[in-house]
C-alpha cells in the first residue's frame, strides 16, 4: 500500500514536471515571421511581459519538480515541500490566467481600445501560443492535485492521531 | 514523566498565544480582507469614461466620435469583478459563521473546510489580480509589436481608477495570504492538542 502510493506520487511529480517543461518549450519555440502591407514584423512570445512571466514561472516550477523527484522519502523536508507547492500552486494558476487575459486579446482583439486581433496575421504562432497554455492548464491541474495530495499524506498524520 | 513535561512545552507556548486573541486577530484580518476585496469589486464595476473625439472636419463642423470605456468590454476585468466579488462573500460568510456559529457543531469538520476554503480563494484572488494587472500594463504601455497603442493617456481616469481596484485588490491577496496561514495553524494546532490531550490521558 505505501509502494503504490509513493510509485503514484512519483509518477504524478514525473508528469507534473514534464508538463511544465514542455509549456516552457513551446511557448519559447514559438515564433513566427509576417508581413503586414509593408511592415515585415516577427512575433515572439517575448514581446508580451505576460508570456514572459508564463515562461519564467513554469521554467522555476520545472527546476523544481525536477529536484523533488529525487527526495527521499522519508526525510523531514517533505513538511517544506508541502509549503512550496502551496506556492508554486498560486504562482501557476497567477501566471496562466494572465498568459490567458492577454492571448485572449490577442485572438479576439479589443475594438474600443481600437486593438486589432493579430491571429489571423500569424497563425502559427497563435496555434503555438494556444497549445503552450494548453499545456500550462493540465500542469496548474496537476499541481493542484499534487498540493492537495501531500497536504493529505504529510499533515494527516498529525490530524489523526487518536488514540 | 519526562514524556509529559516535554511533551507539555509546546502547548504551553501555544497557550500564550490564547484562543481569545488568535480568534480577535483572524476576525480583523477577514474584515478587512473583506473590505478590500469590496472596495475593488466595486471600483472596478463602477469604472465608466466617456471621452469625445474630434476625428475629421468637413467644412467647419467637426466629425465627433464619443467613446466609452467600460470594464466589461475586457474578459480579464470582467473576471476580476467576479473573483473579488467572490472572496469578499467568502470573507463575510466566514465572518458571520464565526460570530454566530458557534453553537452548531460540525463534528470536526469545520476547521478542514475553512482552511481549503481559503486556500481556494487566496487562489482566485491571486488569478484575477494577475490577469487585470497585466491587462492594465498592455493598456498603460501597449504594445507595438502587435500594433496595439496605448489608451491610458485618453482615458486617465478610466485608467486611474483601475489602478486603485488593483491596489486593493493586491492588498486583498496578502490579506488572504495571511488569514489562510493562520488557519492552517489553527487546525495543526487544534489536531495537536487533541493528539496530545490523548497522549496524556492515557496512563491512568
Amino acid at each position: 500500500m505505501a509502494e503504490t502510493k509513493r510509485i503514484f506520487t512519483f509518477l504524478l511529480r514525473f508528469i507534473a514536471f514534464c508538463t511544465t517543461l514542455s509549456a516552457v518549450i513551446i511557448m519559447v519555440s514559438s515564433r513566427q515571421r509576417a508581413t503586414v502591407l509593408v511592415f515585415s514584423f516577427e512575433a515572439k512570445y517575448s514581446d508580451t511581459p505576460a508570456f514572459k512571466y508564463f515562461v519564467i514561472v513554469n521554467a522555476i516550477v520545472s527546476i523544481y519538480g525536477f529536484l523533488v523527484l529525487f527526495l527521499p522519502s522519508k526525510s523531514l523536508l517533505w513538511r517544506l515541500v508541502v509549503a512550496l507547492d502551496a506556492v508554486f500552486t498560486i504562482l501557476l494558476t497567477s501566471s496562466i490566467s494572465a498568459a490567458l487575459a492577454i492571448a485572449y486579446v490577442g485572438e479576439k482583439g479589443n475594438p474600443i481600445a481600437g486593438w486589432l486581433p493579430i491571429c489571423d496575421q500569424v497563425t502559427k504562432y497563435c496555434n503555438q501560443v494556444k497549445g503552450a497554455l494548453i499545456v500550462g492548464f493540465i500542469s496548474v491541474v496537476l499541481y493542484m492535485l499534487l498540493f492537495l495530495y501531500s497536504l493529505h499524506t504529510v499533515l494527516s498524520p498529525l490530524l489523526l492521531e487518536k488514540s | 514523566m519526562a514524556l509529559q513535561s516535554g511533551e507539555k512545552l509546546p502547548m504551553f507556548i501555544g497557550h500564550i498565544w490564547s484562543k481569545q486573541k488568535s480568534r480577535w486577530t483572524l476576525l480583523g484580518l477577514r474584515l478587512l480582507a473583506f473590505l478590500a476585496a469590496a472596495a475593488a469589486t466595486l471600483v472596478m464595476v463602477l469604472n465608466k469614461q466617456t471621452k469625445t473625439f474630434v476625428v475629421a472636419t468637413i467644412g467647419t463642423t467637426p466629425v465627433n466620435l464619443t467613446l466609452t470605456a467600460k470594464f466589461h468590454h475586457t474578459p480579464a476585468f470582467v473576471f476580476f469583478a467576479i473573483a473579488n466579488g467572490l472572496v469578499s462573500i467568502h470573507n463575510l460568510v466566514m465572518i458571520m459563521v464565526d460570530l454566530l456559529g458557534s453553537k452548531f457543531d460540525y463534528k470536526g469538520f469545520q476547521l478542514p473546510m475553512i482552511a481549503s476554503l481559503d486556500m481556494l480563494n487566496l487562489a482566485l484572488v491571486s488569478g484575477g489580480a494577475n490577469a487585470a494587472a497585466f491587462m492594465a500594463e498592455l493598456g498603460k504601455n501597449g504594445n507595438s509589436h502587435a500594433r496595439w497603442d496605448k489608451i491610458c493617456d485618453k482615458f486617465g481616469a478610466y485608467c486611474d481608477r483601475g489602478a486603485g481596484a488593483l491596489i486593493a485588490s493586491f492588498l486583498a491577496f496578502a490579506l488572504m495570504l495571511l488569514i489562510s496561514f493562520l488557519s492552517i495553524l489553527k487546525l495543526v494546532n487544534s489536531s495537536s492538542h487533541n493528539s496530545h490531550n490523548n497522549i496524556i490521558a492515557l496512563p491512568n
